[in-house]
């Protein structure tokens, strides 16, 4: 196998990887963004637990 | 400051305004570095154009250490200080320094074939850092194990100051036994031994790695502060509802 492909490979490999930790970074925060709003949107809110 | 940033609320406002200029610097850094590596660094007498799998296997490998660094302090939060954030910090830390330990095995590998003619040595450097994305993996599937968060942070606080011994031995195994690894070529005694020409590259990378790394961490760090509003929101509609039941 040429230098190229080692090159090439590891590059490739690097970017897909962070890709994915940003990718995974910014669908969890929505996730729990949403699950957050939806629960204080049927009234749970730690003001709640007084009353 | 830190006790300052001890109050969640305060740290989501400060951290939301720090992470798009951390994350804009990184993209910009990131640019810069790739277009050094690509069209002004030149390639080895010896190595050739593969000397150019130096500027991603080195920056991965100074995160490995890095974020594991930052998991053992934030470990010392947990267990010495109790500081609020210590544990959410090393949650968030995790997965962060095992990507960057595995992307720092496979560009190593990828850069052993064509150079020592191997793809994997069972030397002193490889083998430590094999172990150190072990003990990465160890304490993502601790996080997983036990759901109450402070009862998993002081687990994973344990085993990550166990496994700090292994820093150390990563940094400097290639100065203690005879290794197929090259010796510390950038942060050594004497200043680095590579040309300003590659040097400076590298560095620009280094520093790209470093600001991606640390906006990951605010990141995941902002995400599991609100995982745990959701926890605590959940359970306390769970109380409210038993109530009603009863």
């Amino acid at each position: 196998m040429s230098h190229t492909f080692f090159i090439a490979f590891s590059y490739i490999l690097t970017a897909l990887v962070v890709i994915g930790l940003i990718l995974r970074a910014v669908i969890d925060h929505r996730i729990q963004v949403r699950a957050l709003a939806e629960l204080e949107a049927r009234g749970i809110g730690r003001r709640s637990r007084r009353g | 400051m830190i006790r300052d940033l001890a109050n969640p609320t305060r740290f989501m406002s400060l951290s939301g305004t720090l992470l798009p200029w951390v994350g804009g610097l990184a993209a910009l850094l990131m640019a810069a570095g790739l277009s050094m590596v690509w069209f002004t660094a030149p390639a080895d007498y010896q190595q050739g154009e593969t000397v150019k799998i130096m500027y991603i296997h080195v920056p991965a490998a100074w995160l490995s250490l890095f974020f594991y660094m930052i998991m053992a302090s934030s470990a010392l939060g947990t267990l010495v200080w109790r500081h609020p954030l210590a544990d959410v910090s090393q949650k968030a830390a995790a997965p962060i320094g095992a990507a960057f330990t595995l992307i720092c095995l496979v560009t190593g590998s990828l850069w052993g074939k064509p150079m020592w003619g191997t793809y994997w040595q069972w030397d002193a450097r490889l083998t430590s850092m094999l172990v150190m994305l072990l003990i990465y993996l160890g304490i993502l599937a601790l996080w997983r194990a036990i759901e109450e968060p402070n009862r998993a942070a002081r687990a994973v606080s344990i085993l990550t100051l166990v496994g700090a011994v292994n820093v150390p031995i990563v940094k400097f195994s290639v100065d203690w036994w005879n290794t197929l690894h090259q010796p510390a070529s950038v942060f050594r005694l004497g200043g680095p031994t590579i040309h300003s020409s590659m040097l400076v590259p590298l560095l620009v990378m280094a520093a790209a790695f470093t600001l991606l790394g640390i906006a990951l961490h605010l990141s995941g760090m902002r995400t599991e502060i609100l995982r745990r509003r959701v926890r605590t929101l959940t359970i306390l509609e769970a109380e409210r509802l038993d109530a009603q039941a009863a």
